[in-house]
This record gives C-alpha cells, structure tokens and sequence, in this order.
C-alpha cells in the first residue's frame, strides 16, 4: 500500500486537488429559480470573504498605480487644458444657450408626461443621487467582463446599484468592499438587464456574451426592429432607472443556440473597453430632483419667452399668406399698410394677393404685358418676330452686319388691362 | 544504476527561487493582466498568470509543485472575476502539472521549445475552460477557434521574453 501511494503520489495529488476544487465549485454555484434575473448573483458569505482577501491585496497596489498615472496625466493635460481654457469656455457657453432652447422646447412636453403618468398612477424612477467613481482596474479575464471602482460601502455603494456614464449603462455592483467595489458589466455573460426599444416599444432582456457583445436573445424576429434603433432600459429589471441609454442596435441574426429567437446585437452607448469615470447610481426618488425642478423651470420661462418673441415678430412682419389681408393695390397709397384688414371680398385668383407691380410710365420689351403669351407664339418661328431690340445704325462698328429685321408683330402700346400672370 | 541518459546537463537541473521571488512574481503577473487591459484593451487577450505557472512549473520539474503553484495563481485570479472560485484554479493545476511533467522530457531552455510550450499549453487552457464554463457550470458558451489561436499566439509572443526575464530569479534547486 505504500509503494502504491509513493508510486502514485503525483497522480494522486493532482486528483486530490483537482477534486476539492470541483466539489467547491458545485457548492458554489447557485442556480436562480425565477425565469428571469438580472444576472451575477452575488456569492456566498464565505466566498465573498475570500474576493475580500484577494481585492484587499491588488486593489490597493490598483489604486497606487492609477493615482501616480493620473497624476502624470493630470499634469501635462492641466497645462494644455489652461492653453484653451478661453476658447473652450466660449464653446462651451454657446453649448449651454443651444441646449437650454432644445430643454425649453422639450419642458412642455415633460411636464404634459408627468401630468399622464400622474393620471395613470404610474411610478417613475428619477435619479437623486449619484457618487462618482474611478476604474482603477480589471478582471484580466476576457471571459469575465468585471471592473473595480476606487469607492466602496464607506461612500455608501450597495451591491445591486446600477452604474452608468453620461452616455449610457454600464453594468451594476456585485461585489462591495470597504473602499473599492466590482462592477460587472453588461457585457458579461452573467449580466442581465431589461431593455425598451425607443422607437417600437418592444421589450426585452439584455446579455452579455462570452465574446464580450452585448445581445438581446429573447425576441423573435421582427420586421420592425431595425439596425439603428435606440435602445434604453425598462426600468423593469429593478436595478436600472427607465429611460437610460444602453446603445443602438448593431446587427440582427438569427441565433443557432436559442432557436426560434434572434441575436440583436447592440453597440454599447458607453464606451466599455475604455471606462475612466462612472456614476453608482445610489438612490431614485419618485419626484424630480430638485436641481431637475429648477433646470425645468428655467426651461418653462425660456419657452414663454420664445413664444411671446414669436407672437411679437408674427404681429410685425406683413403676412402675405394671410387670405383675409388686403393685396397691395398699386393704386394704394404710400401709408396703406400691408396688414390692414380687407375691405373688399377677396379675389378668386390664389395669386391676387401678390404685390403687383405698377404699370410702367414708357413701356419697352421688358415691360410686364409686352411679351406675347405662350399661345401666341408658333414653334420654330423667328424669335426677332416676337420682338426686336430697337437697334441704334452702327454701320461704322459693324459695317458687313445687315440691317435689323423689322419687328412685324403688334405691340401694344399701354400696359394690358389685365394684370400679366407671373 | 538508474539508466538515465539526458541530453544536456541543464535538462537534469531543477531550479529553485527565493519564496518573495515564488510569492511575488505570479502576484505581479496577476497584477499586470488586471491594469495593463484599463489602458490597453486589446492586451486582454494576454494571459499573464498562464505564463507565469508554466515558468514555474518547468523550472521546478516537479508536478506537484507544479499544480500547487497553478492552483495558487488560479484561484487568485478567480479572486478578481465574477467567477466562481475554482474555474481557474482546476485549469492552471492541470497545466502546471502537465508543465512540469513535461520538464522532464524536453529541454525548456531552449527559446523553440518554450515557444511551442506556450503556444500549445495556451490553447488547451482554452479547451479546459470551455469544457469546465460548459460541463461544470452549465454555462452556452462557444469556443471560437480562431480567437484563442490569437490568444495562443500572443501568448507564446509575450511569454518569451517574460520567461527570460523570471529566468534571472533562478537560483539552484
């Protein structure tokens, strides 16, 4: 027996080991019982304790590396960003009066939402608080799409609190540690959340894939979903505010692995692979925050503005498709106004609104009535016929040039009693 | 009389390290695959820790030391992902053992050899972790050939020059 064991010992290490490690992994695993979850369950006490052990020792070296790395990038970009420091500011004001005029034409729009939802006892979610992070470092695994965050429960983070940029979701917290924390992404397998196509209203769940997409595999095919489409969250999934983007849609194949259904593919809003900030959502309120309720109210007055300007410019300015308006005799006067109201039955003629123009005192070709109508004209007929130019003899300048052919078509003498049709 | 015949004297060496050098360097490898991909993505296809058990485990020649050095870096990089403990840990066992196994039997010293070592040992970790993601976890994963042919190119390309750099820290076991 104990030749067996020294023989065997290598094989029989290996097994031991291999063994304990499957037998912990089986423990490990939990399966979720609801159909549908929002993925990257958090683990087990025991496990937690020892990601605990492992973050306690990289994410302080992490921290290091990405505060000395700032630092020396902080540097040099303070200087460059002193040297366009004013222009910057000038664009950026101009960016400001731009999106206030586009908030104050959506604010009549948001506040006759918040009246239906009002109507509809229906709940929204609006971000109150957020704590913004650093990514101070990685998973090193491309099979598992996870990022660590310089802020912990000590700033207050909770797992299951959602992470977004300003361009859109990033994943949520899993793990929390004291002072840092594991974001998992939506782009890793285990991630889940639910998501509205902006345009369509279709909803869906969102899945990372081991390839590190990001994927809705639970639609059938459809042809109203397009590439292109907007798609944002449902706010279904209890984790992710309604509303925020997640991306466009990429690409729709069909999937071999969950037939009948497709594999919509989207391109992240945020930038994934590159994440240097983000924002942990940690609290929703039911109202508008406070700052939103005065950015709204700004919006409003804009807007009032914006239509008393637009009253005040539309009461100036002549109408000239106004049909109860008088048209501008030429037999007017210099103090008619062109506003003035009509006195007389408005013409049949859409056109008899138009300024016309007033009869010329010593008419030539070029006077409005001297040009034959198209009905008189004969196709292939000399255009001199029509009219010609009252030549002055010039015989010394073009001595060969033969003399003008006489205009033999009657020309009347006085403007025509009808106005031309211009 | 033990009718051993090696090639070389080298072949027959088994190097040992100082224990920060066995501590700190598969730490350092671990640390580097978790920052270097913030800054340069694409270098997640890296697998530093993979390069660093079978340094270890070659320069050992002893499998069981091989696997436990495997088992320590892979469950250490279990630690940092969402996954499991273990996942890592059974992967980079096998292959430290098979490693060191294989120490016996070809000279690892030679760049060609390792070369062919990191290139080969890369794309079975890629089979063992699909088969442990697939079978043990149940997980619809795929296996998509030609990305881990890449990794195992990248791989074999940064590992080299990592192998002659550890290669410092050798001392006579």
């Amino acid at each position: 027996m104990d030749s067996f064991f020294s023989r065997f010992k290598n094989p029989l290490v290996l097994i031991a080991i291999v063994l304990t490690q499957v037998i912990s992994l089986a423990i490990q695993v939990q399966r979720p019982s609801q159909d549908f979850d929002s993925g990257g369950q958090a683990d087990s006490a025991t496990v937690t304790l020892l990601r605990r052990w492992t973050a306690g020792i990289f994410t302080p070296v992490e921290m290091l590396l990405h505060g000395s790395g700032t630092h020396v990038r902080g540097f040099w970009a303070n200087y460059v960003d002193l040297r366009h420091a004013r222009e910057r500011d000038q664009q950026l004001q101009q960016e400001i009066a731009r999106l206030r005029l586009e908030q104050s034409a959506f604010a009549e729009d948001a506040a006759q939402g918040r009246r239906l939802q009002e109507l509809l006892a229906f709940k929204q979610k609006y971000i109150a608080t957020t704590v913004a992070a650093q990514v101070i470092g990685t998973s090193g695994s491309e099979r598992s799409r996870v990022v660590y965050i310089d802020k912990g429960s000590a700033d207050g983070l909770k797992p299951e609190q959602a992470v977004i940029t300003p361009e859109g979701v990033v994943g949520k917290l899993r793990d929390v540690f004291q002072h840092t924390a594991q974001v998992l992404l939506i782009s890793d397998p285990t991630s889940g959340a639910g998501v509205i196509l902006e345009s369509t209203r279709i909803r869906g769940i969102l899945r990372g894939t081991d390839t590190g997409q990001v994927q809705i595999d639970n639609l059938t095919a459809d042809s109203r979903i397009q590439p292109g489409e907007t798609v944002v969250t449902s706010g279904g999934d209890m984790v992710f505010p309604r509303g925020i983007p997640v991306g466009t849609i990429e690409s729709i194949a069909p999937d071999p692995l969950h037939q009948p259904y497709t594999a919509i593919t989207i391109r992240p809003a945020a930038s994934l692979a590159r994440l240097e900030e983000v924002l942990v959502i940690t609290g929703t309120q039911s109202t508008l925050p406070a700052s939103a309720q005065q950015d709204l109210s700004i919006a409003q007055a804009t807007a009032e503005e914006q239509k008393r300007a637009a009253d005040l410019v539309a009461e100036r300015l002549p109408s000239l498709h106004d049909a109860g308006a008088a048209p501008a005799s030429p037999d007017a006067g210099p103090d008619a106004r062109p506003g003035a109201p009509a006195t007389a039955t408005p013409p049949a003629d859409p056109n008899a609104a138009l300024a016309r123009p007033r009869p010329a005192l010593h008419p030539d070709r070029y006077s409005p009535g001297s040009t034959p109508s198209a009905d008189e004209l004969t196709p292939g007929q000399p255009t001199t016929a029509i009219a010609a130019p009252v030549q002055r003899p010039s015989s010394a300048a073009h001595p060969a040039q033969p003399p003008p052919a006489q205009d033999t078509t009657p020309r009347p003498a006085t403007p025509p009693s009808t106005p031309p049709n211009f | 009389m033990a009718e051993l015949s090696y090639t070389s004297r080298r072949e027959i060496d088994q190097y040992g390290f100082h224990p920060a050098v066995t501590l700190l360097a598969p730490l350092a490898c671990i640390l580097l695959q978790a920052v270097l991909p913030r800054a340069f993505p694409r270098l997640a296809i890296l697998d530093l820790p993979l390069i660093a058990t079978i340094f270890f485990a070659v320069a050992r020649r002893s499998p069981i030391a091989g696997a436990v050095t495997g088992t320590f870096i892979g469950l250490v990089q279990d630690g940092l992902t969402s996954h499991p403990f273990g996942v890592n840990g059974i992967t980079k066992a096998l292959l430290g053992y098979a490693a060191a196994s294989l120490g016996y039997a070809v000279d690892v010293d030679n760049i060609l050899n390792r070369a062919m070592l990191l290139f080969s040992f890369s794309l079975v970790q890629s089979l063992l972790l699909y088969i442990i993601t697939r079978w043990l976890l149940g997980d619809i994963v795929r296996l998509h050939p030609l990305h881990e042919l890449l990794a195992a190119l990248a791989n074999m390309v940064a590992g080299v020059p990592v192998f002659y750099l550890l290669d410092r820290f050798k001392t006579r076991g």
